[in-house]
């Protein structure tokens, strides 16, 4: 407890904050990658104690919003099958499909359960053999380990009766997806320290230098965060473009090798729909040839991806940085995370979902 | 063992076990149940005289509360769903300022619950009871089919004397009150979802679960100003505040660093990315009260072993009406709303 105290300190970060705005000469414009980053600046007011030169805008790191609308229709489908027992994280029941949400066939009977380790989608399986358990993997490398220790463990207890619906997603590829733009914007990254507590941090070297763009990996407490945009502005003052390491604590550059030997076991590198992105190349894992059968897609019906990506909200636009949530004219008004329009307004993570929680004081004090 | 000494005919098991159907029959068998489970746990002169109901005495205003209770394992770290009815009902009317004097309790029992987990919960009940100096008078049994109940259902209503001499509510809160919180915050909704969801933290969390009569009549007692009570169950902190400042019609800032929040709840809540201001608590109220009398009212507080970790967390302004804010550690405020969504369904 006393580390994390440490890293909410209000002397630090503010010391912080004054060495940015001693340091600063121009207008930059930063994105951090991961929705757990941008709660806690929307939280703590991070964006807020910063120099008006320095703007944040929140990236595409929301596991939940990224996930193609057409996956959570699947995962739906399925879930009024009798025979099947659908697993999922908390965050994935809210999200809304074409036609309602998880919860909502939970509320008519479906088999929903929700699980706090993709383990537990394992023991559900066990308990119940004449049924079908689906776990839906979702997230970015930081979940995809344990995903991929599930279906190791599956395949080597021979359970029959478990399958994963898997739209697992990869940083980089979006980080290019952002930057190959033509609106972008972006002059520096925050990138998501959970992530490269897995995966380290060389496949971001190429990004950096070829793109010349700051990358920082940075961690969620608020000390973290600052460190982190102190970092990335000092390298743009200073005409740099590497990678730098905010989050020693928990980072290495090599990452964590025995994450990712699992991960290469289990998964396959994919091209994936995301949400608000489109379609990205190789930016996505999918179920390696030999855990084909556990496949939930082979195994009940391929997810049809629309041609179309038809969106009512600016969700997608919030996912790339190009506008705030506060920007979109629903927000707060016909979409709240009671009555959400768009992924973004639903998860935890997402960032209208931050702006509403916690950030209305100062656009109520703007309006 | 094995062997003829086991041998047995193929006889009905003994409705001494588990709950039966019959037993919500109004025949023999819940009789039986009355006789030998129900009366000698709540052992009460008003039960014994078997009547349709209680015959009580009450002068003066009462306060009349009803609460069901439907908790999600029956028994967690701290309590169960009995110490659970009396403690929220009794704490209800403590919240209207009243002395809480008799209570009803109303089961509904799902066929095959072992009679012996009915006799555990009713046990707790009557102890739960007497620690709040509160009478079980009356109630009534049902059995519903299995599969229907998830063990057991509890109602508990509660009629209590109001002692406090003043109207208490949120509609009499009023600008720069104080408001103060009795203690730490989200230990009853972790620690059922940790028994719930087996989620093997290290240490095990304890429901805060504890009936709040002592302090809350100290405060009338001592002639403090209260303006409202609430005590801070489903939606936690945040719920409470925003609906008070709602109903009152007015803004209440409060200081998160002055929010205690026990390391392990706090962790845990980070790992399932929960905010502790929207756990449920079921040992914990907020008192706003009269400027003057906030310290004194802290004092009284924090001498007793309940209360004893209480603090004043904010005060009510003038508006905008309903606005809660929360300034955080680093100095920035933030808005504070009431839990959207079910965080963790059927704690209570």
């Amino acid at each position: 407890m006393k580390l994390r105290d440490e890293y909410r300190s209000p002397d630090l970060a503010h010391s912080l904050a004054q060495k940015i705005a001693r340091m600063v000469t121009r207008p930059w414009t930063l994105m951090e990658v991961c929705g757990g980053q941008t709660h806690a600046i929307v939280r703590y007011g991070i964006d807020r104690l910063l120099p008006p030169t320095v703007s944040l805008v929140h990236g595409p790191g929301c596991p939940v919003c990224v996930t193609p609308v057409e996956y959570v229709d699947k995962a739906i489908e399925l879930a009024l099958r009798r025979e099947i027992i659908l697993c999922s994280f908390g965050d994935m029941l809210r999200v809304p499909g074409s036609h309602g949400d998880l919860l909502a066939v939970k509320a008519r009977g479906a088999d929903v359960r929700v699980v706090y380790s993709p383990l537990d989608a394992l023991t559900i399986a066990k308990a119940n053999p004449q049924r079908e358990v689906m776990f839906f993997a979702v997230g970015f490398e930081t979940t995809a380990p344990a995903n991929a220790m599930a279906a190791y463990r599956a395949r080597q207890e021979g359970l029959q009766n478990f399958s994963m619906l898997v739209s697992h997603v990869l940083v980089p590829p979006a980080l290019r997806a952002i930057l190959d733009a033509p609106t972008n914007h972006i002059q520096g990254f925050l990138a998501a320290g959970h992530v490269c507590t897995i995966m380290g941090f060389e496949e971001y070297e190429p990004i950096a230098a070829h793109y010349h763009v700051p990358i920082v990996v940075t961690g969620f407490e608020p000390v973290d965060i600052l460190e982190g945009i102190y970092l990335c502005v000092r390298q743009l003052e200073a005409g740099r473009a590497e990678v730098e390491n905010q989050y020693a604590r928990s980072v290495r550059r090599a990452g964590n090798l025995p994450a990712q030997k699992m991960m290469r076991e289990v998964f396959q590198v994919r091209p994936r729909r995301w949400r608000g992105l489109g379609d990205i190349g190789e930016s996505g894992l999918g179920l390696a040839e030999t855990y084909a059968e556990l496949d939930a897609e082979r195994r009940f019906g391929q997810v049809d991806l629309n041609d179309e990506q038809s969106e009512d909200c600016m969700s997608g636009l919030v996912l790339r940085g190009e506008r705030k949530p506060t920007e979109c004219p629903a927000f707060g008004g016909r979409c709240t995370p009671e009555h959400p329009l768009g992924v973004t307004m639903v998860s935890t993570e997402g960032a209208c979902a931050a702006y509403y929680r916690y950030g209305r004081l100062r656009v109520e004090s703007k309006s | 063992m094995k062997g003829i000494g086991t041998f047995s005919c193929p006889v009905p098991a003994s409705s001494d076990e588990t709950v039966q159907l019959a037993h919500g029959g109004g025949g023999r068998a819940m009789a039986r149940l009355m006789d030998t489970v129900i009366r000698p746990a709540f052992d009460d002169p008003e039960l014994d005289c078997r009547h349709d109901g209680a015959v009580l005495p009450i002068g003066g205003p009462v306060a009349f509360t009803t609460d069901s209770y439907v908790v999600r394992p029956l028994f967690f770290p701290g309590g169960n769903i009995g110490t659970l009815a009396v403690n929220g009902t009794v704490n209800d009317l403590a919240m209207c300022g009243a002395r809480p004097l008799y209570l009803s309790v109303s089961f509904i029992l799902e066929e095959g619950l072992p009679i012996e987990t009915l006799r555990r919960v009713a046990g707790s009940m009557r102890d739960a009871a007497r620690a709040a100096g509160v009478r079980l008078v009356t109630g009534d049994t049902k059995v519903v089919d299995h599969g229907k109940a998830d063990g057991m259902f509890v109602n508990t209503t509660g009629i209590g004397q109001v002692l406090a001499p003043a109207p208490i509510g949120p509609a009499h809160v009023q600008a720069d009150d104080v408001v103060l919180l009795s203690g730490d915050i989200g230990r009853h909704g972790m620690a059922v979802m940790a028994a719930r969801e087996n989620l093997g933290f290290e240490t095990v969390i304890e429901s805060d679960c504890a009936p709040l009569v002592d302090p809350v009549l100290a405060l009338v007692e001592a002639g403090i100003e209260l303006h409202c009570l609430r005590d801070l169950t489903r939606g936690g902190l945040a719920s409470a505040l925003v609906e008070i400042a709602e109903t009152a019609g007015r803004s209440i800032t409060i200081e998160e660093t002055a929010i205690s929040v026990r390391p392990d709840v706090g962790a845990a809540c980070e790992l399932l990315g929960l905010d502790p201001l929207h756990v449920a608590n079921e040992g914990r109220f907020i008192a706003i009260v009269a400027p003057r009398d906030a310290r004194r009212a802290l004092e009284i507080l924090r001498a007793r072993e309940a209360t004893k970790g209480a603090v004043a967390i904010g005060v009510a302004g003038g508006g905008p009406a309903g606005q809660v804010s929360c300034r955080g550690p680093l100095g920035m405020e933030r808005v504070i709303d009431m839990l959207s969504g079910e965080q963790l369904p059927r704690i209570c």
